[in-house]
C-alpha cells in the first residue's frame, strides 16, 4: 500500500509572453518512479524548479506528506527531503568532489569525514568516485555521479532527475537504472524527467505528460506503446525524413591523424582522428557530451588551427586555413551553442546572417558591408526555414531556441557548402522543427555535399547517417555503415560503461 | 654615491612597512575576486581611505580611530560599487574605473582643508624580549600595530577561504554563480559582503599611507598603489599566502629605490621612481598567473 | 518588491535618454554637494554650464571649448573601439604624454629649422608613433604573455609621467632657459607651432583631426567590416572567433588605434595650447576621455557631444573656481559622479523595472 508523498494542485506559473505551467496537478507516491514527460519547452523544468524552491508559482498549492509545502528556496526544499540532479550540472569545475558535495548539503560534516562517506555511498551504489579529484577533470558521466551522490547523502524522500541520461552511454544508463531501482526499493520516490520514451517504459511506474505547460494525460508506461506516448507528447503525427541514398562521390573532406589540445580549460584533446567523407554522404558522429565534440567542430571550422595535413579539403591541406577562407573553399560549420557561438545574442538577424555568410554570399565589398544584401539573405533564411520572428531587425536572443536553431542551420545550408559540419543540429528543438532540419540536411547531401553530423541523439544519427562513428575521450572509432547497427554495438563504440560496475543490490 | 649608507637591516624593516598598504588593499581585492567580482576601484577606495584616515585621526586625535574611519570610508565607496554592479548590473570594469575617478575627486575635496594637518603619532609596538633579539628584533618586531594586523589578516583570509564553510561558499559563488544560485546560495548578498570587505581593506591600506608612511595628506598620494595591489592579486594566483610574497617583493623594490635615491645613485631620480611600476609589469609578464575564478567579472542576473 | 526583467530587445529610447538623465541627475546631486560646501548651488551649476557659452565673457571661453574638447574627443574615439571590443586601454594618459614627447622631441631635434612643410607633418607622424608604441607594449604583452592590458597600460601612465619629468629636466630642457625646467616653447618656433588656423576660434589642427576622427569612426562602425568585427568581438568573443575574427589581431589593432590617436592628441597639445614639455603638461585628459567615451555611449556622434560637455565642465569649473572659489577637486568629483550615474541609469537600456510583489499562492 503506497502513500501520497507529494501532491500538486493547480500549479500555474507565467512569464512575460509565455505561460510555462497552467493548472498542473498530479501526485507522486512514496517509492514510485514517476515520469514527467514532455517536449522541450513543455514546462517540465519550470515545474520541477517550483518543487525545488527555485521558482515561486503564481498560484496553486503543493502538499508534502499531507502538509502544505511552499519552499522559499532550495535550502527549504532540501530540508524537506527533496533533492535534485540538474540537467546542466550545478557543479564547480575548480573545486574537488568533496567540496562540491559539501556545497549541496545543509550541514556537511568536516571534509575528511565527508570524503569517507562519499567513498562508502559510491561503493554501495556502484558509482565509483574519488573525493579528492577536481571536478573539471571528470567525464560527464562521473560529473553526474557527483550530483547523484550529493543527493543521496541527504537521504532524500524525493529525488528529482532532470534528463539524466543525455550524457550517458547505453551501458551507463543501465547502471544508473540499477541504482535508481535500488533507491526505489528503499522507499525513495523519484521524479524522472525525460523525453526518451523507451527509457521511461523501462524504468517508470507512472507517467504524467505535459504539453505547452498543461497536463495532457497520464499512463502506466509499461502498458502503452512508445508511439502512443509520443503522440500524446507531440499532439500530432510526426513527419519522418525521407532518405534517398545517392551514388558514392569523391572524397571531399579527409582528416588524417588529427590531434590537438583543447583551447578550453578542462576541455578534451583530440587524439589521432582519421576519417574520410565523400560527396553525397552523411557521417554521423555519436558520443557522450564532453568527449571532444566541441574541439572537433573547432578544428573543422578553422577556429582551432592544426597542422596543415591533419585537415584536407579535396586533397588540399587546410589545417592552418582560417575560418573565412575555409568558407570560401566551401566548408561551412554550425556549432552547438546557438547563443554566443553560432550567433551573437545582441545582434540582429541581419547582422547574424552576415556573421558567417559574408564570404560565400559576397556581402563585403572593399571592406564595406553590404547591409542590404545581408538583410535579403536573412529574409531568405527566415522564409525558407520557417523561422518565427517579426523580422530581420530583431536580435538573436529574442528568438526561441528552436527558431534560432533553424536560422543558424539554415544560414549554413543556404550557402550551398560542399562540406557541412553541424554539432547537435536539433538540440532543444521541437519534434516537427527537428524533422525539418534533418530533412534539409539530407536534401543538402542529396545535392552532392558531404555532411558531418555530430550529435548525442542516437536515434537521430541512426535516422540520417550513412556511416556512423563514435567519439570517446577525443578518439574517433572507425566508421561503420549505420544500417544494421544494434544499440549494443553502438554502446560499445561509444566507450561502454567506462569504469562503472553494476550496483551491489544486496546492501 | 655611497651604497654603504644603506643599512640592510633597516632596509628589511622598512620593507615590511612599505608593503603594508599594498598588502592590505590586495588582500581585500583578493576576497572580492574570489567571489567573482572584479573591482578596479581599489585606487579610488585607497585614496578615499587615506583622506578619511587623516580627517578622523586629526579630529579625534587618535590614530586607531583614523583607521576605523578610513575603513568606513572605503566601505561606503565599495557599497556604491556593489549597488551599481550587483543590483543595477553595470559593467564591472567601467564601474571600477568610475569608482577610481570618483574617489580621486572625492578625496581631494575631503582632504583639502587637512593639507597642513599632522596626524597623531602612531606608536610602534615594542614587543618585550622579541624586539631585543639581534637582527630579527629590528626587522620583525619593532613595527606598529597595523603591520601585524595586516599579517594576521592574511592568515585569517587564508583560513577563511580554505578551511571554513563560508569561505567555500564564497569560492563557489566566484567559480560558478549560476550553479551556486541553483543550489540556493544568495549570490548577490555574498558578493555585497565580499565587496565591502574589500572596500574596508583598501581604506585601511590608504590610511596607512597617509597616517604612517608619509604621514600627511597630499592629493593623489596613493600614486598607483591600488593598481599595484590589483596586479599583486593576479601575481599571487588568487592565493592569500602568495600575496604576502608579492607585497613584500614590491615593498622591497620601493624601499630599495628610495634608498638608492637617498644614496645619490648616478641615475636621475625619475628613473628610479619608475622602477616599482616597471617591476610590476615585468612580474606580470614573467610569472604565469594561476587560474582566475570562473565567474570573475561576469554580471549575474537570476532570471528563470 | 522591485525586480529587474531583461528586455527582449535593448531599448533604443533609453540608450539615448540615459546619458541625458545622467547629466540631469549629476547636476542635481552636484548642486547638493556644492550647497554642502556652502556655495550657491544654482549659481554654481549656471557658472559651469551656462556662463562659458552665454555669459559675459563667452567670446573668450567659446574658443577654449574647442581647444579642450579636441583632445578629449580624439582620445575617446580611439578608446571607444577597444571598449566596444572588450579591450581596456586605460593608459591613454601615458600614450598622450608619449605622443607629446615624441612630437616635441622631433621638433626640437630640427630646431631652429624653418621648413614647416617638413617639420610639422613629421611631428604628427612622430606623435602618433609615440602613442602607438606606448600602447603596443600592453598589446604585445597581452598577445604573447597573456598579461592583463588594464594593469600594464595603467602602470605605463606612471612610467610616462616620470619620463616626462625626466625629459623636462634633462634631455629636452631649454638650453637657453636659465636653468628653469621645461623645453623651448614651441609656440615661438614657427615651423613646429600648432597655431590657431583662424584667429580667436580655438581652431587648430588637432580640432580638425578630432572632427575627421569622428567621421571616420562613424563610417567604420556602421559600414565597414572592421566596425562589425569590433562590435562582434565585444559582445560575443566566441561568435567572433566563429566569424573568423582573430582575437589577437583585434587586441593589437584596438590598442594601436587608441594609442595612436592619444599620441596625436598629445602632440597637437604640446605644439599648440600648451607649447612646452613640462612636468605639469598632462592634466588628465587621458582619464577624462574614458568618461567621454562612455558618456557618448561609445558612439562617434555621442562622443562628439560628450567631449564638448566635458570640456564645458573643465572651463566652467575654472570659472567657478575664480568666481565662487569652488575647489578644483569638486569639479573632478562632479566628472566622476557623471560616469557613475550614467552606469546606474544604463540598466534601463537592457532591463525593465517591475514594481509590485510577485503573487505567492
Amino acid at each position: 500500500m503506497t502513500r501520497t508523498l507529494l501532491a500538486l494542485a493547480g500549479l500555474t506559473k507565467a512569464y512575460p509572453g509565455v505561460v510555462a505551467n497552467r493548472d498542473v496537478s498530479f501526485e507522486i507516491q512514496q517509492g514510485e518512479v514517476h515520469a514527467l514527460l514532455g517536449e522541450n519547452g513543455a514546462g517540465k523544468s519550470t515545474l520541477v524548479k517550483s518543487i525545488y524552491g527555485l521558482v515561486k508559482p503564481d498560484s496553486g498549492v503543493m502538499h508534502l506528506n499531507g502538509q502544505p509545502f511552499e519552499p522559499a528556496d532550495p535550502k527549504a526544499a532540501r530540508a524537506a527531503g527533496i533533492a535534485m540532479v540538474f540537467q546542466h550540472f550545478s557543479l564547480f569545475d575548480a573545486l574537488n568532489v568533496a567540496e562540491n558535495v559539501a556545497l549541496g548539503m545543509e550541514n556537511p560534516p568536516p571534509l575528511r569525514d565527508l570524503a569517507a562517506r562519499i567513498r562508502d555511498v559510491s561503493e554501495q551504489y556502484g558509482l565509483p568516485l574519488d573525493p579528492s579529484r577536481i571536478v573539471g577533470d571528470l567525464s560527464a558521466g562521473e560529473r553526474q555521479r557527483v550530483e547523484i551522490i550529493r543527493c543521496l547523502l541527504q537521504d532524500p524522500k524525493l529525488l528529482i532527475m532532470d534528463e539524466p541520461t543525455s550524457v550517458l552511454t547505453p551501458q551507463e544508463v543501465e547502471i544508473l537504472f540499477e541504482t535508481l531501482r535500488k533507491l526505489k526499493a528503499e522507499g525513495t520516490a523519484i521524479l524522472y524527467i525525460s523525453h526518451k520514451l523507451e527509457e521511461i517504459r523501462a524504468l517508470c511506474d507512472t507517467a504524467t505528460i505535459l504539453r505547452l505547460g498543461e497536463v495532457v494525460g497520464d499512463c502506466v508506461p509499461s502498458d502503452v506503446s512508445a508511439r502512443e506516448m509520443a503522440e500524446m507528447m507531440v499532439g500530432g503525427t510526426l513527419h519522418v525524413p525521407e532518405r534517398e541514398a545517392g551514388p558514392e562521390g569523391d572524397i571531399l573532406l579527409k582528416l588524417e591523424g588529427l590531434s590537438a589540445r583543447s583551447p578550453q580549460e578542462f576541455g578534451t584533446p583530440l587524439r589521432d582522428i582519421s576519417v574520410e567523407v565523400r560527396a553525397g554522404q552523411v557521417l554521423g558522429i555519436g558520443g557522450v557530451a564532453g568527449n571532444g565534440q566541441d574541439e572537433l567542430l573547432l578544428a573543422l571550422s578553422g577556429e582551432m588551427p592544426t597542422a596543415p595535413q591533419m585537415v584536407q579539403f579535396k586533397g588540399q591541406p587546410i589545417g592552418q586555413v582560417p575560418p573565412n577562407a575555409r568558407r570560401g573553399l566551401g566548408l561551412c560549420a554550425a556549432p552547438e551553442e546557438r547563443l554566443g557561438h553560432a550567433a551573437a545574442p545582441d545582434m540582429t538577424l541581419t547582422e547574424n546572417a552576415a556573421l558567417s555568410g559574408k564570404t560565400r554570399k559576397n556581402l563585403v565589398k572593399n571592406g564595406f558591408v553590404d547591409w542590404g544584401g545581408a538583410r535579403d539573405f536573412a529574409s531568405v533564411i527566415i522564409d525558407r526555414f520557417d523561422v518565427r520572428t517579426p523580422g530581420t531587425e530583431n536580435v538573436a536572443r529574442s528568438l526561441s531556441g528552436g527558431n534560432l536553431q533553424k536560422f543558424v542551420i539554415g544560414r549554413e545550408i543556404l550557402q550551398d557548402p560542399e562540406v557541412l559540419v553541424v554539432n547537435q543540429p536539433t538540440w532543444g528543438v521541437d519534434a516537427s522543427a527537428a524533422a525539418a532540419i534533418r530533412q534539409a540536411i539530407l536534401d543538402l547531401a542529396a545535392k552532392g555535399a558531404a555532411v558531418i553530423v555530430i550529435s548525442q541523439d542516437l536515434d537521430e544519427l541512426m535516422e540520417i547517417s550513412d556511416n556512423f562513428a563514435a567519439l570517446n575521450e577525443g578518439r574517433l572509432s572507425a566508421p561503420r555503415p549505420a544500417k544494421g547497427l544494434t544499440i549494443e554495438e553502438v554502446g560499445l563504440m561509444l566507450g561502454g560503461a567506462h569504469d562503472m560496475e553494476v550496483a551491489h543490490v544486496d546492501a | 654615491m655611497d651604497l654603504s649608507s644603506i643599512n640592510p637591516l633597516l632596509l628589511l624593516a622598512s620593507l615590511m612597512v612599505a608593503s603594508t598598504p599594498i598588502l592590505l588593499a590586495a588582500l581585500g581585492e583578493l576576497v572580492v575576486e574570489r567571489a567573482g567580482v572584479l573591482n578596479l576601484g581599489v585606487e579610488g577606495m585607497m585614496i578615499t581611505g587615506a583622506a578619511c584616515g587623516i580627517i578622523f585621526s586629526t579630529l579625534t586625535g587618535n590614530a586607531w580611530l583614523g583607521f576605523a574611519g578610513a575603513a568606513l570610508g572605503g566601505l561606503m565607496l565599495s557599497f556604491l560599487f556593489a549597488v551599481l554592479t550587483q543590483v543595477l548590473l553595470s559593467n564591472q570594469v567601467a564601474t571600477g574605473l568610475a569608482l577610481t575617478l570618483f574617489g580621486l575627486g572625492l578625496s581631494a575635496l575631503l582632504g583639502q582643508s587637512f593639507a597642513d594637518a599632522r596626524p597623531p603619532a602612531f606608536p610602534k609596538l615594542d614587543i618585550p624580549i622579541l624586539s631585543d633579539l639581534p637582527v630579527l628584533g629590528p626587522v620583525l618586531f619593532r613595527h606598529d600595530g597595523m603591520v601585524y594586523i595586516g599579517l594576521l589578516l592574511v592568515v585569517a583570509v587564508w583560513y577563511f577561504l580554505s578551511r571554513t564553510r563560508a569561505g567555500l561558499v564564497l569560492r563557489a559563488v566566484g567559480e560558478n554563480h549560476e550553479a551556486a544560485h541553483a543550489l540556493g546560495y544568495r549570490v548577490v548578498l555574498i558578493r555585497f559582503g565580499a565587496i565591502m570587505f574589500g572596500g574596508a581593506c583598501a581604506g585601511l591600506g590608504g590610511a596607512y599611507i597617509s597616517l604612517v608612511r608619509v604621514p600627511q595628506w597630499t592629493e593623489g598620494m596613493t600614486a598607483g598603489a591600488g593598481w599595484i595591489a590589483l596586479a599583486i592579486v593576479v601575481f599571487a594566483g588568487w592565493k592569500p599566502l602568495r600575496l604576502l610574497l608579492g607585497a613584500y617583493l614590491f615593498g622591497g623594490v620601493t624601499v630599495l629605490q628610495l634608498n638608492l635615491q637617498a644614496a645619490g645613485l648616478a641615475i636621475p631620480v625619475e628613473y628610479l621612481s619608475m622602477s616599482p611600476y616597471v617591476a610590476t609589469i615585468l612580474v606580470l609578464v614573467i610569472l604565469a598567473a594561476g587560474r582566475a575564478p570562473g565567474s570573475l567579472g561576469k554580471t549575474f542576473h537570476a532570471s528563470r | 518588491m522591485i525586480t529587474l526583467e531583461r528586455r527582449p530587445q535593448p531599448s533604443r529610447a533609453w540608450s539615448y535618454l540615459s546619458p541625458l538623465l545622467a547629466v540631469i541627475v549629476t547636476m542635481i546631486v552636484g548642486g547638493l554637494v556644492f550647497a554642502a560646501l556652502g556655495k550657491p548651488p544654482v549659481e554654481a551649476i549656471r557658472t559651469i554650464f551656462w556662463d562659458p557659452l552665454f555669459g559675459d565673457f563667452a567670446s573668450y571661453f567659446r574658443p577654449q571649448l574647442l581647444v579642450k574638447a579636441a583632445p578629449l574627443i580624439l582620445i575617446a574615439i580611439g578608446l571607444s573601439f577597444g571598449f566596444r571590443a572588450g579591450i581596456w586601454n586605460i593608459g591613454a594618459e601615458g600614450q598622450y604624454i608619449m605622443g607629446a614627447l615624441f612630437g616635441a622631441g622631433l621638433a626640437l631635434a630640427f630646431y631652429p629649422s624653418e621648413a614647416r612643410w617638413l617639420v610639422f607633418p613629421l611631428m604628427i607622424v612622430a606623435g602618433t608613433l609615440g602613442g602607438l608604441i606606448w600602447a603596443m607594449i600592453p598589446g604585445l604583452l597581452r598577445v604573447y604573455f597573456r598579461t592583463n592590458e588594464i594593469l600594464v597600460s595603467l602602470m605605463l601612465v606612471y612610467v610616462a609621467d616620470f619620463l616626462l619629468d625626466a625629459m623636462a629636466l634633462g634631455l629636452l630642457r631649454n638650453p637657453d632657459g636659465m636653468g628653469f625646467p621645461g623645453s623651448r616653447n614651441l609656440q615661438q618656433y614657427p615651423a613646429a607651432h600648432n597655431a590657431e588656423l583662424i584667429a580667436n576660434t580655438g581652431m587648430h589642427w588637432g580640432v580638425i583631426a578630432a572632427f575627421f576622427a569622428v567621421v571616420a569612426a562613424y563610417i567604420l562602425l556602421s559600414r565597414h567590416i572592421f566596425g562589425f568585427n569590433v562590435r562582434l568581438a565585444g559582445q560575443s568573443p566566441r561568435a567572433a572567433a566563429f566569424a573568423g575574427v582573430s582575437a589577437d589581431k583585434m587586441v593589437l589593432i584596438c590598442l594601436g588605434l587608441s594609442g595612436a590617436l592619444a599620441g596625436m592628441a598629445g602632440m597637437f597639445e604640446v605644439a599648440g595650447p600648451s607649447g612646452q614639455v613640462l612636468a605639469s603638461f598632462n592634466v588628465g585628459y587621458g582619464f577624462t576621455a574614458i568618461i567621454v567615451a562612455f558618456l557618448g555611449r561609445l558612439h562617434p556622434v555621442g562622443i562628439l557631444l560628450a567631449g564638448f560637455l566635458m570640456a564645458l565642465t573643465y572651463i566652467g569649473g575654472e570659472l567657478a573656481q575664480m568666481n565662487l572659489q569652488l575647489p578644483r577637486s569638486a569639479i573632478q568629483l562632479f566628472q566622476g559622479m557623471l560616469l557613475f550615474f550614467l552606469l546606474a541609469v544604463d540598466v534601463m537600456t537592457n532591463f525593465r523595472i517591475r514594481f509590485g510583489r510577485q503573487k505567492v499562492a
